[in-house]
């Protein structure tokens, strides 16, 4: 490791002694909200080490790869860690309320480091260009959720951490096995060779290769919510503590597209190779989404209902991964679409979500039912609520909307015009139940037991950040070329 | 290029519906805030319309804002701009929008939500009008449909809840298919731009000349459906207008006015402007292939509505089941579009283009007698009613007037644009032509009979129509003579003096059809 290396991992160096340093702090000192403050605070400085290395503003990197080239922090992981960095600081932040409330307050220390250790292992899995760094990032990003879904020891909080501990071993085990394969055949564990190697070939059409690529495509969907590997979802979800979940949604989503680009886009990305996995991924693509908005139609708890809605935001995602250029022209501005959406659908997703917590932290009610004449009991939050899920429709002039527009016509650029048809036609099968939401907050009139706890409702926190969202919700939407130019920079690695 | 004043009228009612959220408490106030602002934006229609130069034919009064995405994928500008097709369509957007908030004085509930929400789709339905962007039309034509399901949901009657969202559910089915149909022209080899018309003297091409040399990457015929689909729901036309009644019935009168006044005009907008604009003459398909059926479909819409529309016994709904029958004739004057007689092409065109102007100002002033009438009588049910000549002869005159435009009696507008679809649409399909106008002998009798069931005859007796109310009916007060006479005044005008939207319309037509 030389002096580069650690400039290159100066994010997450820092990111993980802050972690320990408030774990250690949270034994001498009880004082919740300093610790809150403190945990805000390095987060973004973390988020000004990680502008830093993509502006070069304190130091310059010689070179982009790090670590014997197992390590490195190109454009492309730089933005997926904005985003990431950028979900989590809004959760905490905005579940402030959540956070000092709930039991949470007398082990905050335990949730901070390892909610920071979390952080640490997605922002390593989005950099990491070699399998086994993969594995140990994937590992290190997830250990620390199984804890912190389970971290009330309620019941329900109990079984969603075991789903996922389960789960999330048996995804490894599979995703190990493909790499495995991968191994076998290239006989290198760093993408770079693999697709050296493969493309020197004779026979594309091994078994190796095509068997690893599903059991890649199978390890990763797990954390991706794809389908036929989704079922955990609205189950974890409802479990888990809310903030958790957002963090969940968001950031591991994001984490696992970014992997899954880059292996797909290093190793298999020769041409043949190409419109194998495209049709793949077009296929669970479809699925997915239609699998999921079908399952929300009738889902009455809020947060089954924003898992199953994640589901669905996964398919929509994963068109972009499918629309692989055509022959003649060959940039891929496909995953350009899917980073424009992730983005949208961080602020989106998260603005709904702080919201929710704080109404669910009040009301113990995560009915449907229990938003009725929400609009009566505090306006604010109910119009950040409408805007995120006229996004989740995709309404002009909402993000949601254009970031649908470009990807759909992505997949009618590369040719798969039956994708972009299911995809509008489930827009408008997922716009019934996020519209019944919105009937729900506007229009029902409000039941008496909710009246007597709106004096306690506002929270300056909560507020600022879900307006920071909205603004950002409209703003992107509105003026897309902000996130669009920089995913533009960041897809060089191809 | 930026001329200013059409941007001005999009934009006002969105400013002012902000400063009613922000600044406005008290709900007199708030109306009187309103009706200026549309009252302004009324006039600033009326400009536009009449400062549009018939010597100078095409686009004028363009506000042009290149790449307003700079993003090299999806290159859309900021670009809006009346022809002689669009100005007629933005008068009546002005009239109507005046018209509407000037009919919400009766609206207690929520009244600031109210009126933020009006002028929020008064601004969306101009933008329709005016987009010479397909994603920036397309964008306005899917965002009219947030303050519909509000209006709708909030201060509705009967089942709003489930009529809003059937309302919203249809049309977005349609806004999904249009928007592949958009992607798949933009996406296509050679063409790469969402410019909707050619505008030769800011060196833009657009899609209908660039769409005749180019292999689209789904074939024309296809894109064509999407676009068709859309718009025949929107419009509606059998089979796709189940959404119409109940959305109608249970919307408010304003939104009523609104609904059946501009909105489907949208429909027939996109269905002159797009379908016919675009697909003259593309690889593999014409327009020409499918008129015959078109016509079919308009005359099935025409005969259909009207058949249910006599069978009606809901005010309101007998007059929402009309726009049905009425908005067919829109499409059979589309359906005119034929290879072979231009002159009658042209012509039907103008008729459909003509319909679209008279339907709106003569269901408009319908639907606001109507809600006038229920006002009073707290009861839409027609054999519930009767001898009511007495009472509200002012309100029976205007209601007369609106039946008989609406049955086409001469001197009336809609006689014009209805003689004028049949005349051209005549020579080119006979046949569906023929059966269409027994929409006329149909609509004249279930007018006539709701006419004659309403106002004449004897007051039922007590225990249907109770006898408090009857007496307590009075007319209407001289300041809502304001939006009926709004209203009236282009209903005759345009029946005896037609020529001053036709050769306005007979420009956009032939910029249109080439």
């Amino acid at each position: 490791m030389n002096l580069n290396d650690l400039k290159l991992l100066s994010p997450e160096i820092f990111l993980s002694i802050s972690g320990l340093f408030l774990l250690v702090l949270s034994l001498f000192k009880t004082d919740v909200v300093k610790i809150i403050n403190l945990s805000i605070f390095s987060l973004i400085i973390t988020i000004l080490l990680v502008c830093n290395l993509w502006f070069g503003w304190l130091f310059e990197i010689s070179t982009n790869a790090g670590l014997l080239d197992t390590f490195a922090t190109d454009n492309f992981s730089l933005f997926f860690k904005l985003l990431i960095l950028l979900a989590s600081v809004i959760t905490i932040y905005g579940s402030f309320h959540y956070l000092i409330a709930e039991k949470t307050k007398y082990y905050f220390g335990e949730f901070i480091s390892l909610f920071f250790l979390s952080i640490v292992g997605m922002m390593l899995l989005v950099s990491s260009t070699e399998l086994i760094t993969i594995y140990v990032a994937l590992e290190l990003s997830a250990l620390p959720i199984i804890v912190l879904l389970s971290i009330h020891r309620t019941k329900l909080g109990i079984e969603s951490g075991i789903k996922f501990f389960i789960l999330s071993a048996f995804s490894s085990a599979l995703l190990l096995y493909g790499f495995i394969y991968l191994y076998g055949i290239s006989g290198s564990t760093n993408l770079l060779v693999i697709k050296d190697s493969i493309s020197s070939m004779n026979s594309l059409n091994s078994y190796g290769i095509i068997i690893s690529i599903v059991l890649i495509i199978s390890g990763l969907s797990f954390k991706m919510a794809i389908v036929p590997w989704q079922m955990w979802i609205p189950d974890v979800y409802q479990g888990a503590p809310t903030p958790v979940a957002a963090f969940l949604s968001v950031a591991s989503k994001a984490s696992a597209f970014a992997v899954i680009i880059r292996i797909f886009y290093t190793a298999f990305s020769n041409e043949n190779l190409m419109v194998d996995w495209s049709l793949i991924f077009a296929i669970l693509a479809a699925i997915t989404m239609t699998i999921g908005n079908l399952f929300a139609l009738n889902q009455n708890n809020i947060k089954r209902l924003l898992g199953y809605s994640t589901i669905a935001q996964a398919g929509y995602i994963l068109i972009g991964l499918a629309a692989i250029p055509g022959s003649e022209t060959l940039d891929f501005s496909g995953i350009q679409g899917s980073m424009y959406y992730l983005a949208g659908y961080l602020f989106t997703n998260i603005s709904i979500f702080i919201v929710v917590t704080i109404i669910i932290s009040k009301t113990k009610d995560e009915t449907i039912q229990g938003l009725s004449g929400f609009i009566k009991v505090s306006t604010v939050y109910s119009v950040i609520l409408v805007i995120g899920l006229l996004s989740l429709i995709g309404m002009p002039p909402t993000v949601g909307f254009m970031s649908k527009v470009i990807i759909f016509g992505f997949a009618i650029n590369s040719g798969y015009p039956w994708l972009a048809l299911i995809g509008v036609v489930n827009s408008v099968l997922a716009a019934f139940y996020y519209l019944r939401i919105i009937r729900f907050i506007v229009f029902e009139e409000p039941s008496n037991d909710k009246l007597s706890y709106v004096s306690k409702l506002q929270d300056s926190r909560t507020v600022f950040a879900g307006a920071i969202c909205s603004i950002l919700v409209l703003l992107l939407g509105i003026i897309p070329f902000l996130v669009l130019e920089m995913s533009k920079k960041a897809i060089n690695f191809i | 290029m930026f001329d200013g004043i059409i941007s001005l009228t999009i934009f006002l009612p969105v400013i002012s519906a902000v400063i009613i959220l922000f600044f406005l408490k008290n709900k007199k106030t708030i109306r009187y805030f309103a009706n200026i602002t549309t009252g302004i934006v009324f006039i600033f229609s009326l400009l536009i319309f009449l400062s549009y130069d018939t010597d100078l034919s095409g686009f004028q009064m363009i506000d042009y804002f290149e790449r307003w995405i700079p993003f090299e994928y999806l290159r859309s500008s900021y670009i809006v701009g009346v022809d002689g097709l669009s100005a007629p369509l933005v008068l009546l957007t002005g009239i109507l929008g005046f018209v509407s908030t000037l009919a919400s004085t009766k609206v207690e509930k929520r009244v600031k939500e109210y009126h933020i929400w009006l002028l929020v789709l008064i601004s969306s339905v101009f933008g329709v009008f005016v987009s010479l962007d397909l994603l920036l039309f397309f964008i306005f034509f899917e965002f009219e449909l947030i303050p519909m399901y509000m209006l709708i949901s909030i201060w509705g009657s009967g089942r709003p809840k489930y009529s809003a969202m059937k309302f919203v559910l249809f049309t977005l089915f349609g806004g999904a298919l249009m928007l592949i149909g958009i992607l798949s022209i933009y996406m296509s080899p050679d063409i790469g731009t969402l410019m909707m018309v050619s505008l030769p003297e800011l060196g833009l091409v657009g899609i209908p000349e660039l769409i005749q040399y180019s292999n689209l990457l789904i074939p024309a015929s296809f894109v064509f459906f999407l676009f068709f689909i859309a718009f025949s729901i929107k419009l509606p036309s059998w089979p796709m207008h189940s959404w119409l009644p109940d959305a109608h019935t249970d919307a408010p009168t304003a939104v009523s006015v609104m609904l059946a006044g501009v909105l489907l005009k949208m429909a027939g907008y996109g269905l002159i402007r797009i379908n016919i604009g675009f697909f003259q003459n593309t690889n593999g398909f014409t327009i020409y292939d499918v008129s015959l059926y078109i016509s079919i479909l308009a005359a099935v819409s025409v005969v259909y509505g009207g058949i249910i529309t006599v069978r009606q016994t809901d005010m309101k709904r007998l007059i929402a089941f009309s726009s049905i029958s009425h908005m067919g004739f829109v499409m059979l004057g589309v359906s005119a579009i034929g290879q072979s007689s231009m002159q009658s092409s042209i012509a039907g065109i103008n008729g459909a283009a003509l319909q679209m102007f008279t339907h709106g100002t003569i269901t408009g002033l319908a639907f606001l007698m109507v809600g006038y009438t229920y006002e009073r009588t707290h009861t839409r049910h027609i054999p519930h009613l009767g001898g009511l000549w007495h009472k509200i002869p002012i309100i029976a005159v205007f209601f007369f007037i609106s039946g008989f435009a609406s049955l086409g009696l001469p001197m009336l507008s809609g006689f014009v644009s209805e003689i004028m679809i049949f005349l051209s649409v005549y020579k080119i399909w006979p046949v569906a032509t023929i059966i269409s106008a027994f929409g006329v002998v149909l609509a004249a009798g279930y007018i006539l009979w709701m006419i004659q069931r309403i106002f004449f005859g004897v007051k039922p007796p007590d225990e249907i129509f109770s006898d408090d109310i009857y007496e307590k009916i009075r007319d209407v007060k001289k300041l809502d003579l304001l939006p009926i006479l709004l209203l009236t005044i282009p209903v005759i005008l345009v029946g005896i003096w037609p020529s001053f939207l036709t050769d306005m319309i007979n420009l956009g037509v032939e910029g249109v059809i080439r």
